[in-house]
């Protein structure tokens, strides 16, 4: 049959292009492989022309293939199944990159495309690493290529395409007709909870991220093939700071997306999908470490190894935690099945680069060179390695906890998370925190080699006295009040923000004495600072995070939990009611939800709400903001909700719709009653009655502010309800070149709409619409909470990402300039997301 | 190694073990029927809800009080009472995984995790409504 109006040429294209990019990357890989074991120099450089000239065709064809993707986007394809799924046409332009990379396919491709990116670069810069380390690049391009395939062979699919039609995947009648494609009038559009500015700029990020921890297991595996090894430590240092830059900012940016517009509560909760991301980190970070060591004494070599190839390896475990559908139920995030050949082929990417390199590995344990001599305790070296260590076993600590689907999958045990899962993970990682705390506050002290006692103790004696007074002071006029885990726990809470402080303290000060506040030579320090201040806003946000949305039961008692400190009832009921135009006390503010509106996409509506915080004694209103959170309303009642945050220097008010009616499910069948009034007379209705003030012609100023073009006439009523409370209404008529509105007034506390209908026939009295709604009462629930000191999570994080990017600098030796550029791109681009950009 | 250095790998070693050990409190996945014989245990039923009794939630009275009737593959039934709005998407669910406690018939809900048609986009089924729907 032929179909009308389909674009199939661009699908061919990209096809063609993947199967290109998968060749291509084969023949980079074995040509590289040949190059790196070619002793002959012309016969090596000619494999290796050979193979970048193979690398460079795969990057080509990777980029045409995702410049395919882009244009089936961008034109609404929905022939193609990736554009009926992932497109509709009300997307604003940046979203259409986000639903690229919402596709599993897209993820894999931007992947790819940042390994393309890095390989190039290596290529230029790598000198005699290249033919080892960009066989293992384009190894790792072979089977990304795979991932997007979707092609038979022996009966097996490989991959998924994501060019497939739509008529060819979906079944339906409407396929069986060729004009099907006048039929369908638009894509399902990119999933609601995902149309946000973080989607667009969060997976390209990490996904940077992910690919260049890459390089250090190229370079670890370059090391072991040339048996040059230790020589690989100096080139790849710049790369592990690089990566553990991207790949930090790129987690935290998740924990900041999460925490400003999904209603989750929080930056972060031990989900299975963030912990994997940070378990990497972690080993990297505990590379990067030991890899500073081995370079200034030589020790530590061996773990160097295991930490680069480790690093990449559980990158990719992740990969396969998190695409193959295998943590099923105990994560919020929504990944799809995969299907079976996509499980497998993700387990066969795991294990050919795990089991290859680990035994590699191993079998050249013995020959590696290894320092007879012993560290000192007394040395840096020593402490370095022990903080590795500690952050090696916590990672191991996380990823075992996060694997439980695993195990039960291999098992057939019936694992399940813990009640709590948040504290099983806190309770651990809180004593990493301390220990890491005092490690990075003392450790620059020490001295390479070994280290004389008073030397340090002269050295550490001021950060040590000035944190112990910043730590009192907190105790005593901002103490921690997260009683929820008992007397135990709060006390790890403070020695862990003890520690941290004394951290950030103890390396300000070492970049002022020790290094003589050179800037150049302190990335170090500084990453540490910024690491130990984020820990510190971490510790502060989320122990004195409060709920002031509490809403006190009426009606019925359920036991909860007691508080085991307070003694008092835990109170899960955290959602509060507010009636339109009631205001209701939260915490310090007395909030009004003001009205709602309606937002630029379908179903979107904002809901705008008012905070006032009013002095005691004087009533004086001290502060005031509108917050407008928004939800997606759906068909059938369903919503997604986008919380909105009023953000201050020292905390930040977060609040998010949790319920909200539907209106159109809410439609309003009541009518008005007309009556003759004039100025004086009483009306009564159901639950008091209504007084008639005056009318009043061209009034200055409106309850609505409505520009007013015209002569206008307003009637001011008092209204008195039976429970004895008072309530204004001022309905108008306005007269302008459109012709003659009627703009009612509504008392949604009474369910009371009055309308001015116009005046009687004798002009002496006024004609009132009144109208008693017997729909229910607009209202919205909803969810507050104050976060305190949170700018000093991304405070720190930034600080952070700034210290490596300064390391990185130094240990790349760039030149002035670049460095400069470098930095101040960093910089810009790191305060830009974080602080600026909403 | 210097003995030191052992002392100090071993302590680390037995303290993070230790821990690891502590915080091995995992729960179960449970059908309503070995839930109702864990009485005040805290557990997951994966469980789905039974369209034929009527769900209750009235936010306009109370919006922390929902309460609906599960039912799991074996056909166990129980009352959950759930102290919090109610869930997006829960009617459409055609899975949801319940973690709480069951007090005597009453499953006492502290968190609901939905399995929604709508949220994997990668499931045919519910495109191929959607596409009718379309029309």
């Amino acid at each position: 049959m032929q179909f009308e109006g389909e674009h199939l040429w661009i699908g061919q294209v990209g096809h063609v292009f993947v199967l290109i990019a998968f060749t291509a990357s084969l023949l980079s890989t074995l040509s590289f492989f040949i190059a790196g074991k070619k002793l002959d120099y012309s016969e090596k450089l000619s494999w290796l022309r050979f193979a970048r000239i193979s690398f460079i065709t795969q990057s080509a064809a990777v980029f045409i293939v995702f410049s395919s993707i882009f244009y089936i986007c961008s034109h609404h394809y929905i022939e193609y199944l990736f554009g009926y799924k992932h497109t509709s046409k009300e997307l604003e332009f940046k979203y259409l990159f986000a639903s690229i990379w919402e596709d599993q396919s897209g993820s894999f491709l931007l992947w790819s495309i940042w390994h393309s990116i890095i390989g190039m670069f290596l290529i230029k810069k790598s000198k005699e690493w290249e033919a080892p380390v960009m066989t293992v690049i384009s190894l790792a391009q072979l089977f990304l290529a795979m991932m997007i395939m979707g092609i038979y062979i022996f009966g097996t699919k490989i991959g998924n395409s994501p060019f497939v039609l739509t008529r060819d995947e979906i079944n339906g009648p409407i396929f069986g007709m060729p004009n099907y494609l006048s039929m369908i009038k638009d894509g399902v559009g990119l999933n609601v909870l995902l149309r946000n500015y973080w989607m667009v700029i969060h997976p390209p990020v990490l996904f940077l991220g992910f690919a260049s921890t890459i390089v250090p297991f190229a370079y670890a595996y370059a090391g072991l093939q040339s048996k040059k090894y230790g020589d690989w430590i100096k080139p790849v240092l710049p790369w592990t700071l690089f990566s553990a830059c991207v790949l930090g900012v790129g987690i935290m940016m998740g924990g900041k997306w999460a925490y400003e517009s999904l209603s989750f509560g929080g930056y972060w909760a031990w989900d299975p999908v963030e912990n994997a991301s940070l378990v990497p980190w972690m080993i990297l970070v505990a590379g990067l470490h030991t890899m500073v060591i081995y370079k200034a004494t030589s020790h530590s070599l061996r773990a160097s190894y295991i930490f680069a190839i480790l690093t990449f390896v559980f990158i990719l475990y992740s990969t396969f935690l998190t695409r193959t559908g295998i943590l099923g139920d105990t994560s919020v995030h929504a990944f799809a099945e995969s299907g079976r050949p996509m499980f497998n082929l993700i387990r066969i990417f795991l294990f050919t680069f795990s089991v290859p390199a680990l035994v590699y590995f191993f079998f050249h344990y013995k020959k590696m060179p290894a320092e007879i001599r012993e560290e000192n305790t007394s040395s840096r070296e020593f402490w370095m390695f022990i903080g590795s260590l500690v952050l090696f076993l916590s990672a191991m600590f996380i990823i075992a906890k996060t694997s439980t689907p695993v195990i039960n999958a291999i098992f057939g045990s019936k694992l399940a998370p813990p009640e709590d899962i948040e504290f099983s993970y806190n309770k651990v990682m809180i004593l990493v925190g301390i220990i890491i705390g005092f490690l990075s506050a003392i450790t620059q002290y020490l001295k390479y080699k070994s280290t004389g006692s008073s030397f340090v103790i002269k050295k550490i004696a001021l950060p040590t006295i000035i944190t112990i007074v910043i730590t009192t002071l907190l105790i005593i006029f901002y103490p921690i009040t997260y009683y929820k885990q008992g007397a135990g726990f709060l006390g790890a809470v403070y020695v862990a923000i003890f520690a941290t402080v004394y951290s950030v303290i103890a390396n300000a000060s070492y970049i002022w004495s020790g290094l003589n506040g050179q800037l150049k030579s302190a990335g170090g320090s500084l990453s540490h600072l910024g690491f130990a201040l984020m820990i510190v806003g971490i510790l502060i946000s989320s122990a004195n995070k409060k709920v002031i949305s509490e809403e006190k039961f009426k009606d019925f008692q359920i036991q909860m939990g007691v508080d085991p400190l307070t003694k008092q009832q835990d109170n899960p009921a955290e959602n509060i009611n507010l009636i339109r135009q009631v205001s209701k006390k939260m915490g310090p503010y007395d909030v009004t939800y003001l009205h709602d509106s309606v937002g630029k996409e379908k179903g979107r509506r904002f809901y705008h709400l008012a905070f006032e915080r009013k002095d005691e004694n004087s009533g004086e209103v001290k502060e005031s903001f509108i917050l407008s959170p928004d939800v997606y309303l759906m068909k059938d009642n369903n919503m997604s909700s986008n919380p909105d945050t009023k953000n201050y220097l020292t905390h930040d008010v977060f609040t998010y719709i949790s319920y909200a009616l539907n209106p159109d499910a809410n439609e309003d069948t009541a009518s008005f009653r007309i009556n003759e009034m004039a100025e004086g007379d009483t009306l009564f209705y159901s639950k008091g009655y209504m007084i008639l003030n005056q009318v009043v012609k061209n009034p200055v100023s409106n309850k609505f502010n409505f520009p007013v073009n015209g002569p206008a006439v307003l009637a001011e009523f008092t209204i008195k309800s039976t429970e004895g409370n008072t309530y204004h209404a001022a309905p108008m008529i306005v007269v302008d070149s459109f012709g003659i509105n009627q703009i009612d007034d509504t008392v949604y506390a009474q369910n009371l709409y009055v309308k001015f209908a116009g005046v009687s026939s004798d002009q002496t009295k006024m004609k009132i619409g009144v109208k008693e709604s017997s729909t229910i009462i607009d209202f919205v629930t909803l969810k507050a909470y104050i976060f305190p000191y949170i700018n000093l999570v991304w405070i720190g994080l930034i600080i952070m990402a700034i210290g490596l990017v300064i390391s990185m600098i130094q240990r790349a030796s760039l030149s002035k300039s670049t460095g400069a550029i470098v930095l101040a791109f960093a910089a810009i681009a790191m305060f830009y997301m974080f602080l600026l950009a909403n | 190694m210097k003995k030191s250095h052992i002392v100090v790998l071993v302590g680390i070693a037995i303290a993070i073990g230790a821990l690891i050990m502590l915080s091995v409190d995992f729960s179960t996945y449970d059908t309503i029927l070995s839930a109702k014989k864990k009485q005040g245990k805290f557990v997951h039923l994966i469980a789905k809800l039974d369209k034929s009794v009527p769900l209750e939630y009235d936010p306009a009275k109370n919006p922390n009080y929902l309460s609906f009737t599960a039912i799991d593959s074996l056909g166990g039934r129980a009352k959950v009472i759930y102290l919090n709005t109610k869930p997006p998407e829960l009617e459409q669910s055609e899975r949801i995984v319940l973690k709480g406690k069951m007090q005597g018939e009453v499953f006492e809900c502290t968190d609901i995790l939905l399995k929604c048609p709508s949220k994997y986009k990668d499931d045919k089924k519910q495109l191929e409504k959607e596409i009718v729907t379309a029309k």
